[in-house]
């Protein structure tokens, strides 16, 4: 009974359009839909920094590198940053990170594709950082509080990480042959996973329908992907660069640009792992945890000394 | 306007310390994403991105300096093994997280003394970059300060691991104050600074950190590594420039 009079107040609340705060009561559900969506969220961030690491040490300019190493520093920031915010929901870092190293909990597929030439460094961040952009401006609008604020911050940076990578690619398209034939085959390869990002169709996405009633997030899968879709043709088609997807045409009612059929057979599997580079990120993400262990064991045992000799 | 003397000694000092900085942050970049915690992977590579800053002015000045039609770029993606002048010190492998950590620690006391005296340099640049630098270069300090104090008094594994990398890059330290008749001539327009004055509390400074991380004083009169000045590297030098220069090399005409 009480209950039910605290779920009450709880909707009406998220329908009046407030925050909810750590403090507040919430319903389990939406804690462990948050903490599950937040985790994955800052994941998504740690794990997005090998891919782009890849290419650090091979950018081809001075310019570039500061560019890249910054970017790629922007990330780590951005998990820091979620981590934190999802402690408030009583999760630890630690717990989380546990899952995400045992493969329990999940991270964005996309960067389960490997980046092979330095054109991929433009197309993820002009596809895969504005894919980001486009889907956190709208968590700007969850309903939970800390959310909403670690995304205010995060979207200021993603929107300087897709125009950087659109530049990349600019200045690829403004180049030498080869330049063009590298900007285009990135394309080709990161344009159907960008757009997979998203997410299922509505219809078929599980958390979607709650997470839609509570807030937590403030629109679908479907209308963010035609968002994305309906910002990127253009800037595509101004470098010269064709968009792999023969089905694509503007709709001059709608004003936006229709799509072909997704490869959904590819998203599910890579999400299931059998992506080319699931195994190696998370190989990768263990041996850094755990070649690490003697590093914060030390710090754990030196902090504990400290405090004893203090008291 | 200075001498033809002085401006071919002051190039030559500039990529000394363009290029050691230039590798120090190419090394400490592998380290991005692979760190033992995220705050060390944000704090590692901010240090790293500060030493690229600090290389690319460098770079920048020997560019302006030179009479060829040379940018900064060039010095960096079109030199051989042979022509990088950085010490041995900065190319060395990551190892483990001691090693980052004590490498970074020999080069930052070094640098803290060395912009304290370079920004009294008669240079306006030069002094510009010194009072620019050694505010990162105090809070790299201060980062490789507090780890060796928590490794060193850690667990018995971290100061095994730390006791380690000091016992091994500690033949790298000399080379830092060599000097020949580059810094001859720029010490003596004050220019640059004189490497030899602080040579003691160098390595002063550096025993007492290591005293208070539970380490032995290490003794500054053995034998010294060096080489890297004159562009004689070890091996893991070539495979550095082969992974950095490869993109520029591959298509020279191109523009990034
Ligand atoms: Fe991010
Ligand atoms: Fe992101
Ligand atoms: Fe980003």
């Amino acid at each position: 009974m009480e209950d039910l009079k605290r779920l009450e107040e709880f909707q009406a609340k998220i329908d009046a359009g407030e925050k909810i705060e750590p403090k507040d009561w919430m319903p389990d559900a939406y804690r462990k839909n948050l903490i599950r969506m937040m985790s994955q969220h800052a994941h998504s961030e740690i794990v997005g920094m090998l891919p782009e690491g890849n290419w650090i040490q091979r950018a081809p300019s001075l310019r570039r590198k500061l560019i890249a190493t910054a970017k790629v520093q922007d990330e780590a920031g951005h998990g820091l940053y979620l981590y934190s915010a999802a402690e408030t929901l009583g999760a630890s870092r630690e717990e989380l990170l546990e899952a995400l190293h045992n493969g329990k909990a999940k991270y964005s597929s996309i960067f389960n594709y490997p980046t092979l030439t330095w054109a991929d460094m433009g197309a993820v961040g002009w596809l895969v950082d504005g894919a980001a952009m486009v889907n956190q401006v709208s968590l700007i609008g969850t309903s939970y509080g800390p959310y909403s604020r670690a995304m205010v911050r995060i979207c200021r940076e993603e929107a300087f990480h897709n125009r950087q990578g659109y530049e990349i690619i600019a200045e690829l398209c403004n180049g030498t042959e080869e330049q063009k034939e590298m900007a285009q085959d990135a394309l080709n390869r990161w344009w159907w996973p960008s757009i997979m990002m998203f997410g299922p169709s509505d219809a078929d996405s599980p958390h979607s329908e709650q997470a839609l009633k509570w807030g937590i997030k403030a629109e679908g899968n479907d209308s963010l992907r035609q968002k994305f879709i309906t910002m990127t043709v253009p800037q595509a088609h101004a470098r010269g660069l064709t968009i792999p997807d023969p089905d694509l045409k503007y709709n001059e009612e709608t004003k936006q640009w229709e799509f072909g059929e997704v490869d959904w057979d590819e998203f599910f599997n890579v999400i299931k792992g059998n992506g080319i580079m699931n195994r190696k990120r998370l190989k990768d993400r263990n041996a850094a945890h755990d070649n690490g262990k003697w590093v914060r064991d030390a710090a754990a045992a030196y902090a504990l000394k400290k405090k004893t000799k203090v008291a | 306007m200075y001498t033809d003397e002085i401006k071919e000694a002051q190039k030559e000092y500039l990529l000394r310390l363009a290029d050691d900085r230039m590798i120090l942050s190419q090394r400490l970049s592998e380290l991005c994403g692979h760190g033992p915690i995220l705050e060390e992977d944000i704090a590692l590579t901010n240090i790293s991105l500060d030493l690229l800053g600090q290389a690319k002015l460098y770079y920048e000045k020997v560019a302006e300096l030179s009479d060829e039609e040379v940018t900064a770029d060039d010095w960096v993606f079109f030199r051989d093994e042979r022509e990088y002048w950085n010490v041995l010190l900065v190319e060395l492998d990551n190892e483990d997280f001691a090693h980052t950590i004590v490498k970074q620690l020999i080069f930052d006391v070094f640098e803290i003394l060395l912009y304290g005296e370079m920004i009294n340099s008669k240079d306006a640049d030069l002094k510009a970059i010194a009072e620019k630098s050694i505010k990162e270069t105090k809070y790299h300090l201060r980062h490789s300060h507090e780890w060796m104090l928590r490794l060193g008094g850690g667990t018995e594994e971290s100061n095994r691991r730390l006791r380690d990398a000091i016992e091994f890059l500690w033949q790298y330290t000399g080379e830092l104050f060599y000097t020949d008749e580059v810094d001859d001539i720029l010490v003596g327009a004050g220019i640059a600074p004189d490497v030899s004055k602080f040579r003691d509390e160098y390595y002063k400074t550096l025993n007492k950190i290591l005293v208070e991380s539970e380490l032995e004083e290490m003794d500054p009169n053995v034998w010294m590594q060096s080489g890297g000045r004159d562009g004689r590297h070890t091996e893991y030098m070539g495979h550095i420039l082969a992974t950095m220069q490869y993109l520029p090399r591959s298509m020279p005409d191109a523009q990034w």
